[in-house]
């Protein structure tokens, strides 16, 4: 009962933070209503049993990347902002109308996915949650047979920071 | 109340993944379509953790944490081409970055 | 007699030698050293040779020598069967071409002899070239003469006519020169046409080109008294030939001019040799002509004419030379009258006299404008009797001689003719009396306006002074020996003989004697124009006609079948003319009234003579009056009777407008046929360049305009838009869903 409160009050959130960061005509309000957004994500994911992800979520996204968004915003520093402009190609309503009967499709699907019984998906469900703990589970994983994706991340990390600084800087 | 199943995940997944989707539809702020995306990419990583904790394997999250990596990685080249893009054309319209064509 | 192939191959090496190496190397003595020893050669051969013929009996009196096969035998289709068509290189010597041999080179080494003297101031390389001409023609001349065919005898014919060429136009700077040369040679390609006519018919019709086989043939087949047979049309034919050689109406034209020549090639080839060959061939075929008394009509109808009409001509000319080519022409006319009343040996033998006296005549005058400096006009003439003597007692020889005053050659041999023709036609007869008497006529005015009564010509240096001198020579008066040679300098501009005479103050000293090299074949020739006669007194003088029964073999067909079957058919025509009344029994007129007609033809001689002397010596005021009334006449004969003018009107205009009217279907036509295909190329070349263009290149555009303007709506996809992209990957999957949903 509990959970199912939790979950919708988080959806609910969740999906209002994220009609906002896309309404919003202040970009400064987006951002912030993103990082509203990330931490109730990270919510969901404490939901799932995922605390490592959540950690990550809080501290890498809205710790990180926001912090980022901020200061390109401020960087910008625009002063009318490029929807002010007249949409030349009325392609914003066909977007948000193609995303509707898609969200309706997928909502479709799932719903008349969960309808059938007995799926193998369900079957695996039933099983007992793992008693070793998230973070370690993840941390084994990662080191041991994700070792070189993580490596390759790690590295590509590294280029787009190498990359970020040639793109951003004036003159090299 | 049913209790929640993985499908209420995948759903508010497949929902928040439709913002994203509506907002990189709808703004021309690079900045803001950026954003968008990072909801995109969000709803993926609930879509991860949730298959994750329904199949009880942890892969899902490693998943996740590439996700969560890349997507930084993306922020920052992206955010770099926008300012390199802002200090050639003083604006932040996306309909300006059309010399893309033919 | 067997080297009488050598007589003419050394006038050929003496050609061959002076034109080759002479030009270039010899001096004049030596060139003119050398053309005169062969004929010199050549003569005493032709001596040897006919005395050796005198010694044959009556009937074999004929040498063959066959020098080799020119055309091999090859059959080709004849009117009867297949003929061997087959030319040696035969040379015949019989009683007719014994005499002509001796003519040729007797009458030529003469004038070679002269020609040294006379042609004195030419240029070496002209000397040596003159004498290499003329030995050339001597050779064709003997060949033509010797020639035992009618093929061999068409070389010598067609030789000399180059030779003719050759000579006449040897002053070829001259234009008046070389256009006489080319009338002269095109005139005589006209007669040339009907002689190689007639050669193809006698070869179709006789399977041989040998004249005694001919003559054999055709003396086999029947007079043609009744109409024209191939005989006749062969003797017309042959005829045409012989009026192209021998200068008749029509073809006269080409003789008058031809004094535009050295008056040597004037004396050897214009009277003496070269146009009695249309006479000798005429004679040569006498049994062909036996066989065609119509044609022989024609020809003695045309060479009266001609003899008339040329010596009317004649009467009024003023040029030396001209007035004696008339009345070579005029002579020639006498000796086709002969040939045409069948008197072949009175013919012959007036030819041979006709030689002597000409040749005598012409060189004379040649020595007259020699010491004239090169004036030909008779009326600048006058009293040169006192200058120069041996010129004026030859030349008054030769007249004598033409006019017919016995006992000179000329009265045996025109009396001949003018009894023959009165036994076949006394109209004929009519005409020769008649030109009889203008032949003494304008002899005697030559003489009398040359000779007697003052001096009317250019004055003289009488003292060699040396201004004097440089002012004749300025005047374009010029030392004599410069004579014909310089004579049309203010034609030609002879720039270096001005220098030359000037530089060495040669005035001309007036007229004089010319020098020894000219005089004695003066001399020569006037005995032989005295004695050449004695050859042929008739009967009725107590003469033998020592000639006429020498050249009769020559005129009959030989086979004993042949003759008489020949006598036969002249028996059976009796009354035909020429032929018949060269037979014996036809022969008779009475002794007295041929004694008559000899008296007669002499009055007639005389009658002309002081006709002469009363024109031009007593009163030398009537020619003028009388050409004053008779200005109409005088105008015509003066003119030539315009033959020359219609001729320029009708043939030579119609050649050239025919010409021009080839040309102008060249242009037209063939010019237009070659543009018209050029064009058609051209139309073609732009029908495929249009073709390329439009539609091989139209093709390829379209390709082209098809991707471009499809690309065009293509190309509207990459708008470039990152959203637009974005959408489409929207849409995409969106798809995909859509897919999923309504397949599963």
């Amino acid at each position: 009962m509990f959970e199912s409160i939790l979950f919708y009050t988080l959806a609910a959130f969740i999906l209002g933070f994220g009609v906002l960061v896309v309404t919003a005509r202040n970009t400064v309000h987006c951002v912030v209503f993103l990082v509203a957004n990330f931490l109730c994500v990270a919510m969901i994911y404490v939901m799932l049993g995922a605390e490592f992800l959540a950690i990550i979520q809080v501290l890498v996204y809205a710790g990180g990347i926001v912090v980022l968004y901020l200061f390109v915003v401020m960087l910008v520093n625009l002063k009318r902002g490029p929807d002010a402009a007249p949409d030349r190609r009325r392609q914003s309503r066909v977007g948000f109308v193609l995303a509707a009967v898609m969200l309706a499709e997928i909502s479709a699907i799932l719903v008349y996915s969960a309808a059938r019984p007995a799926s193998a998906v369900a079957a695996a469900a039933a099983t007992p949650l793992q008693t070793v703990g998230n973070t370690e589970v993840v941390g084994m994983l990662l080191y041991t047979d994700y070792l070189i994706p993580f490596e390759v991340a790690s590295m590509l990390l590294l280029v787009a920071m190498i990359g970020a600084i040639l793109l951003a800087k004036k003159e090299i | 109340m049913t209790p929640i199943t993985p499908y209420h995940y995948l759903v508010l997944s497949a929902a928040l993944f439709m913002l994203g989707v509506i907002g990189v539809m709808t703004r021309r702020n690079i900045i803001i379509i950026f954003m968008s995306i990072e909801l995109m990419l969000n709803a993926v990583n609930i879509n991860l953790a949730a298959f994750s904790q329904q199949l009880h394997n942890a892969v899902g999250q490693v998943f996740a944490i590439f996700v969560v990596a890349v997507a930084a990685a993306e922020a920052a080249i992206g955010l770099g081409i926008i300012l390199a893009f802002y200090r050639n054309k003083e604006t932040l319209n996306i309909d300006e970055m059309n010399i893309l064509r033919w | 007699m067997r080297f009488i192939w050598l007589i003419p191959l050394l006038p050929a090496a003496g050609a061959l030698v002076n034109g080759l190496f002479g030009i270039r190397w010899f001096s004049r003595t030596v060139s003119g050293l050398l053309a005169c020893a062969t004929m010199a050669g050549a003569l005493g051969l032709s001596l040897w040779a006919f005395s050796e013929l005198l010694g044959l009996p009556a009937d074999a009196r004929v040498h063959d020598v066959v020098l080799g096969h020119w055309i091999p035998p090859m059959a080709l289709q004849t009117a009867h069967d297949i003929g061997m068509f087959q030319v040696p290189w035969q040379f015949r010597l019989d009683p007719l071409s014994g005499v002509m041999i001796l003519v040729v080179t007797g009458v030529g080494f003469l004038i070679h002899v002269y020609s040294t003297a006379y042609m004195k101031d030419e240029a070496p390389g002209g000397y040596a070239r003159f004498f290499s001409y003329l030995n050339l023609f001597c050779f064709f001349m003997l060949v033509l003469v010797l020639g035992a065919n009618f093929l061999v005898m068409f070389v010598g014919w067609e030789g000399v006519g180059l030779c003719s060429y050759l000579l006449i136009g040897f002053w070829y700077e001259k234009k008046s020169a070389s256009d006489a040369g080319k009338k002269a040679f095109i005139t005589n390609r006209i007669g040339d046409w009907g002689f190689i006519l007639g050669m193809f018919l006698v070869f179709f019709t006789f399977g041989t080109l040998d004249f005694r086989a001919v003559a054999d043939a055709a003396g086999a087949m029947p007079i043609e008294s009744a109409g024209f047979g191939v005989l006749s049309i062969i003797c017309l034919t042959l005829f045409i030939g012989a009026t192209g050689k021998s200068a008749q109406i029509p073809l006269h034209v080409w003789l008058p001019d031809a004094m535009e020549g050295p008056t040597p090639v004037s004396a050897l080839i214009h009277a003496a040799t070269m146009v009695t060959a249309g006479v000798y061939m005429v004679a040569r075929n006498a049994v062909l002509f036996q066989h065609a008394p119509h044609v022989m009509q024609i020809v003695a109808i045309v060479g009266a004419l001609t003899a008339l009409m040329a010596a009317t001509i004649g009467l009024v000319q003023n040029d030396i030379k001209r007035v004696l080519a008339y009345s070579t022409v005029s002579q020639l006319g006498y000796m086709f009258l002969a040939t045409g009343v069948g008197a072949f040996a009175a013919g012959i033998f007036h030819l041979m006299t006709h030689a002597f006296f000409k040749a005598l005549l012409f060189l004379g005058s040649g020595s007259v404008i020699h010491a004239m400096a090169g004036e030909q006009d008779m009326q600048k003439m006058g009293g040169l009797r006192k200058y120069m003597p041996v010129t004026f007692v030859t030349m008054m020889i030769g007249t004598l001689a033409i006019a017919g005053i016995p006992p000179l050659a000329g009265f045996f041999s025109k009396d001949e003719i003018l009894y023959q023709s009165f036994l076949n036609n006394r109209f004929l007869w009519l005409i020769g009396a008649v030109t009889a008497l203008l032949t003494a006529f304008y002899m005697f005015r030559l003489i009398l306006l040359t000779f007697y009564g003052t001096y009317r010509g250019a004055p003289w240096a009488r003292v060699a002074a040396p201004a004097a001198a440089m002012e004749a020579a300025a005047h374009g008066v010029r030392h004599p020996l410069d004579g014909q040679a310089q004579k049309d300098d203010h034609e030609v501009s002879h720039g270096a003989a001005d220098v030359r005479a000037a530089g060495h103050a040669h005035a001309w000293h007036g007229p004089h004697e010319s020098p020894r090299a000219m005089t004695v074949p003066l001399m020569a020739l006037a005995v032989g124009a005295i004695v050449a006669g004695f050859l042929g007194i008739p009967q009725a003088l107590k003469g033998a006609n020592t000639i006429e029964h020498f050249l009769a073999p020559s005129f009959e067909s030989h086979t004993a079948a042949a003759r008489e079957a020949g006598a036969g058919a002249a028996a059976g025509a009796e009354h035909g003319p020429g032929a018949a009344a060269a037979e014996e029994g036809a022969h008779h007129l009475s002794t007295a009234g041929e004694l008559g007609l000899m008296v007669l033809s002499v009055l007639i001689a005389v009658a002309g003579v002081l006709a002469a002397r009363r024109f031009y010596f007593t009163h030398p005021e009537l020619p003028d009056r009388l050409a004053a009334r008779w200005r109409g006449a005088h105008a015509l004969l003066f003119n030539k009777y315009y033959v020359d003018e219609l001729y320029d009107a009708t043939a030579i205009k119609g050649t050239v407008a025919g010409g021009r009217g080839l040309w102008t279907f060249d242009r037209v036509v063939i010019d237009g046929a070659v543009d018209g295909s050029g064009w058609l190329t051209r139309v073609s070349a732009w029908g495929s360049h249009m073709f390329d263009k439009h539609v091989v290149d139209g093709l390829v555009n379209l390709v082209g305009w098809i991707a471009e303007e499809g690309s065009f709506f293509v190309r509207r996809l990459q708008t470039g838009l990152v959203q637009n992209y974005a959408l489409l990957m929207v849409v995409g999957v969106f798809a995909f869903l859509t897919l999923y949903l309504v397949a599963r």
